[in-house]
């Protein structure tokens, strides 16, 4: 059986609305904007198995973005690692669901994060690794805009050049905002006071004069991301690859997109009665344009 | 038990020696360098097995986590600095990937303290035993001699957890242990007296042995423990030291807060309520000077451990 992966991606969202709403804690508009490139890495990409999580083969997943965990323990209890129902015990005294992605006490995260910067320096040493114990497994690390402001990514990114990891795969989710960020100028202001930017920019460029083979895509269209990591995986060239996923933080909620308050928020009953209206609604059209024409493929699960 | 003093070697040269034989022995085992390693003797990796030696430049944030994160497929890496850069520089890496993780990576802080071939207070380690025991899921190793540097890190390489080596760059350090194993955790008494407790670890081990040499003279019955592991402390051992004497002295190439001075003042306060008198470096930096210029600024040569002490004791 297959299943479209904006269905599943959708019913991700649902569930990270859903789970934040009920907890009445956690993060919103990062999640929001990483859960198209978790589906596809979780839902088509990567070589795992959910009911051997620790198969030493399998592609490796960093979460560097680690206030982001809520999309990935939605995706990984969709995906049948565990559960849906422990998605209830999110940030509780005592989960294995810590607020920050923590591997000693989710088996099936393969690496803990929260302090940003840090997670494709451990990618790298997973893709060294590799190649020293001549596995043929991919490390995939996704990391946001607001997160590259921090040193160690660049001290990381010379490294993985160096070693000519080829099987390490970076995606950064470049959501132009982070938790509050800068003013922009009068002449950049929208109507909407609200708006502050990141400052990332030229983020192609900086990657490409570091050595890296670059890709870059709408982070919201999966099948510019499925061709994207196909590619980054089948080329074996000795570079590193960086995909830039252009997204939308709060993506799929109107009233969070673009919005940096939404980082970090929990909704009210009204705003979350919108919310899921909002995303079944996305579910109900899809279902209609996908009778009218089924084209993305996913492998069975 | 007396000490009988053996031939010098290098601290650090036995550590490269030491750290080849591993690595030679077992290809999970890879090293990681600062762009220090020339001065360290981790070059000595990159010279007899190349292959486990990986050049991270200077970048010492990202050495840590790339550990990490080799640990995490099953390598056990071995990642060496000078001890102030491989510390405080890299805290926070050290606290999430690789304490919180439990990582099996061994931190290995070459020119610990003051001794550091005369490159003044930026390059002095004098806080590394504070804020690498206040990690939670960490053990902390400060060797007094190259052949307990030996058999230190074949007990490191047979542990599963991260492990921190606070090593000596000083040079003139006679063999004064003749243990071939080390147990982690375990402190050695070096002397057994009645008078006065010396409590020391790693560097300042030796300088001890030698101000006792002048308290005997003077009449005292001294009790020396040494203690090579700052986490977990051997509490017992402390204890008993503190039981079998009228003071309790300690000291360390160290700042006197942090260090083992405060262990062994929290330990006893606790446990068995002493006067601890902590012989370290106090809240002041350093400076550049030649080894001996700097120990004895800083009270911690033979006559000014032995002079701190009488002047305790006979006053």
């Amino acid at each position: 059986m297959s299943k479209q992966l904006i269905t599943i991606a959708t019913e991700i969202r649902k569930g990270i609305v859903e789970t934040v709403y009920r907890k009445q804690q956690g993060h919103l508009g990062g999640p929001l904007s990483v859960t198209d490139i978790l589906t596809a890495l979780y839902f088509h990409e990567m070589k795992v198995d959910p009911k051997n999580p620790g198969w030493e083969e399998r592609d490796r997943f960093i979460l560097s973005k680690g206030h982001s965990g809520i999309a990935q323990y939605v995706t990984l209890a969709k995906k049948g690692y565990f559960p849906e129902e422990e998605l209830l015990t999110f940030d509780d005294l005592g989960t294995r669901l810590q607020a920050h992605p923590d591997m000693t006490k989710l088996p099936c995260l393969d690496f803990s994060t929260g302090s940003l910067g840090q997670g494709l320096s451990a990618g790298v040493g997973m893709a060294i690794a590799a190649k020293r114990l001549d596995k043929n497994f991919y490390t995939y690390v996704v990391i946001g805009d607001g997160e590259s402001q921090e040193g160690q990514i660049w001290e990381a990114v010379n490294i993985a050049q160096k070693y000519n990891l080829d099987n390490l795969i970076g995606i950064l989710d470049l959501n132009g905002l982070q938790q509050f960020g800068w003013t922009v100028s009068d002449e950049e202001q929208s109507e909407d006071k609200r708006v502050r930017r990141a400052p990332e920019q030229r983020a192609l460029e900086k990657w490409q004069g570091f050595g890296w083979q670059t890709f870059e895509v709408d982070g919201h269209n999966f099948n510019q991301l499925l061709s994207a990591l196909q590619s980054a995986r089948t080329d074996k060239n000795g570079l590193p690859k960086m995909i830039i996923a252009h997204t939308v933080k709060g993506k799929g909620v109107s009233f969070m997109e673009n919005q940096y308050e939404w980082h970090s928020k929990s909704p009210t009953n009204k705003e979350y009665e919108q919310a899921m209206d909002e995303l079944n609604s996305i579910l109900l059209s899809f279902k209609s344009k996908q009778r009218q024409n089924t084209s993305i493929e996913v492998k069975p699960s | 038990m007396t000490t009988t003093i053996g031939k010098v070697e290098s601290m650090r040269s036995v550590f490269g020696k030491k750290l080849a034989e591993i690595t030679q022995s077992d290809s999970m085992v890879v090293t990681l360098d600062g762009d220090l390693g020339n001065s360290t003797r981790l070059a000595t990796i990159e010279k007899e097995v190349p292959e486990a030696f990986y050049q991270m430049g200077i970048a010492e944030q990202n050495m840590i986590c790339v550990a990490a994160g080799m640990a995490s497929v099953g390598l056990q890496p071995w990642v060496c600095s000078f001890a102030t850069f491989l510390t405080k520089r890299t805290y926070d890496q050290l606290v999430v990937s690789i304490d919180q993780t439990m990582a099996n990576v061994k931190l290995c802080g070459a020119y610990s303290g003051l001794l550091t071939s005369n490159t003044g207070k930026t390059h002095h380690s004098l806080d590394d035993i504070g804020l690498m025991t206040m990690l939670p899921n960490m053990t902390v190793i400060a060797p007094g001699d190259a052949n307990e540097t030996r058999a230190a890190m074949e007990a490191m390489y047979n542990y599963n957890g991260p492990v921190y080596i606070r090593l000596t760059r000083a040079e003139d350090i006679p063999n004064f242990t003749t243990d071939q194993s080390f147990t982690i955790g375990q402190g050695k008494v070096l002397e057994e007296g009645t008078d006065v407790a010396i409590i020391t670890t790693g560097s300042m081990t030796y300088q001890v042995i030698k101000a006792v040499k002048i308290l005997k003279n003077k009449g005292l019955s001294l009790y020396v423990l040494h203690l090579p592991t700052l986490k977990p402390i051997d509490s017992e051992a402390i204890i008993k030291a503190a039981k079998q004497t009228n003071y309790v002295f300690t000291v360390e190439e160290h700042y006197i807060r942090g260090g083992l001075g405060s262990i062994v003042a929290e330990l006893l306060s606790e446990e068995y309520p002493t006067t601890v008198i902590r012989i370290g470096v106090q809240n002041e930096y350093s400076e550049c000077g030649k080894n001996e210029s700097l120990l004895d600024k800083h009270g911690l040569t033979p006559e000014k451990i032995s002079g701190r002490i009488i002047s305790k004791v006979y006053n």
